[in-house]
């Protein structure tokens, strides 16, 4: 007899018990999916990068495409608003520019200051790293997951790891990269976390992400108590990111918490500046790092053993010759 | 297309057009724009369908298709995967426990229903995100995104008065 034929083929579930049991069956799937993907970190390197390049290099072009014309007609806005406002702007940029004669006097005074002492000191300088622009195409800015996708890729030159500036400070960092389009994990992403450095104090701190607009300065330490509007940059410690970029100033939050605003907030975040780099090695140069030439193993055999014998007058030395 | 009271509509409309436009939404709001220096909003368009398919008679399909809708959240704007799907999930899940209370209110019942499954499913994404990272999120940006998302109500609403139309609600 049949499982049909049975009484137990008189059963008819309800559909809304068979709809949550679907429900609670694909969630245990999710979560199973959430758990492989989760355990790879922020960037992502796990059985499921793939697909992950697969939809990134998807996503951009159509990204992009739809944020053209929104893009033209912002900068026809700005065309026509500088029109409008061009005599209020020369007269703000005549004061600008009278404003940074003056610093470029002090600027060259410290630059020619600086390479004499550099020159007393012999340091020498980290030589400029190679940088590939690009425009950011999508940018997910929601709580649980800050990214843009940059339409610059392997092809470029772009690796996992490179640091990210926009036009005023540091953006992010590459977690994913394919052919033609790499995605950012931005500084405010709740998994990103970067070392920094107190410009006025040299104190250490971790930058970390919580998905808002300020990053959090946590592991703060330093010598010198924090004040709002310290300059923040990298430090460069662990090598992830080059010492020295600009990050933001700080400000303390409204629960009490330093945090930074940063500086690429007030810059278009359409573009950026992918910096090449790998780690520091690259700033030095290969010769320099390879192994010099050692000593050889080969050692010479030892010498014979002094004769036995002792007790045994030296000859006279013979007696110098008398003209 | 206009439904014809008293037949269902097939799938292709009932689900899959909720499920297109929400994904276009998504897309269109990924741009990387200001306003007057200001971030648009990142409302997540998928909570309309994963609240108003709690209301047509019970079916393994709204359930497929919201993890493929959170798939693609999540490949869009980069999360880990699987974290959308379980938001939706949840949503859905509230809404269709509470389908008999809410089908008696009016406009604005339902959309205080609407706003309590999109609370929960940014609940499951501030846990599941606290999780992973090892710290909450900030609960202001959370707070925006569920504004912007529970603003989307109307969409809600007018998903819910077709499928009544078309008598798809459960009997």
């Amino acid at each position: 007899m049949s499982l049909r034929e049975s009484s137990l083929g008189d059963i008819r579930p309800p559909r809304a018990w068979l709809a949550a049991a679907a429900v609670v069956l694909v969630a245990i799937l999710c979560l199973a999916l959430f758990i492989v993907d989760g355990s790879s970190g922020a960037a992502r390197p796990g059985p499921l990068a793939g697909a992950r390049r697969a939809a990134d290099g998807v996503a951009a072009p159509v990204g992009g495409a739809i944020a053209t014309p929104p893009r033209w007609a912002g900068e026809g806005i700005d065309a026509v608003g500088a029109y409008f406002l061009a005599g209020s702007q020369n007269r703000r940029l005549r004061a600008d520019l009278a404003e940074a004669a003056v610093w470029k006097d002090r600027a060259q005074s410290l630059a020619e200051e600086n390479a004499r002492l550099r020159g007393l000191l012999g340091l020498r300088t980290d030589p400029p790293l190679p940088m590939v622009a690009a425009r950011a195409v999508v940018d997910a800015r929601g709580p649980f997951s800050n990214s843009r996708l940059a339409d610059a890729g392997s092809d470029r030159g772009v690796m996992e790891g490179n640091p990210v500036l926009g036009e005023r400070g540091l953006v992010g960092r590459i977690v994913g990269v394919a052919p033609r389009v790499s995605r950012i994990l931005l500084l405010t992403d709740t998994e990103s976390r970067a070392p920094v450095m107190v410009a006025r104090t040299n104190g250490r701190a971790i930058l970390t992400g919580d998905g808002g607009p300020n990053p959090a300065l946590a592991y703060l330490r330093t010598h010198d108590a924090l004040r709002e509007g310290d300059r923040i940059l990298t430090s460069g410690d662990g090598g992830v990111l080059p010492r020295g970029l600009p990050v933001g100033v700080a400000v303390k939050g409204y629960d009490g918490v330093w945090r930074v605003a940063l500086d690429s907030d007030f810059a278009p975040i359409d573009f950026v500046r992918i910096l090449i780099f790998k780690d520091f090695s690259q700033l030095a140069t290969p010769a320099e790092l390879a192994p010099r030439q050692l000593p050889t193993t080969a050692t010479q055999p030892p010498d014979p053993p002094p004769p036995a014998v002792a007790n045994v007058a030296a000859p006279p030395a013979p007696a110098p010759a008398k003209p | 297309m206009i439904a014809r009271p008293g037949r269902p509509l097939p799938a292709s409309v009932w689900l899959l057009g909720p499920l297109l436009a929400s994904a276009a939404a998504a897309v269109a709001f990924a741009t990387p724009l200001r306003f007057a220096g200001l971030q648009a909003p990142e409302p997540v368009f998928a909570l309309v369908p994963a609240f108003a398919w709690a209301f047509v008679r019970p079916s393994l399909w709204p359930s497929l298709a919201l993890v493929g809708a959170g798939l693609f959240l999540d490949l869009l704007w980069g999360g880990p995967l699987g974290l959308w799907p379980l938001c939706l999930l949840a949503a859905h899940a509230l809404a269709a426990s509470q389908r008999r209370l809410l089908s008696g209110q009016g406009f604005w019942g339902v959309w205080a229903g609407y706003a309590a499954a999109c609370a929960v499913a940014m609940a499951v994404g501030v846990a599941l995100t606290a999780i992973r990272a090892g710290h909450a999120p900030g609960l202001l940006g959370v707070f925006w995104q569920f504004a912007a998302s529970a603003a989307l109500f109307p969409f809600a609403w007018r998903l819910l008065e077709r499928y009544d139309d078309a008598d798809m609600r459960p009997r």
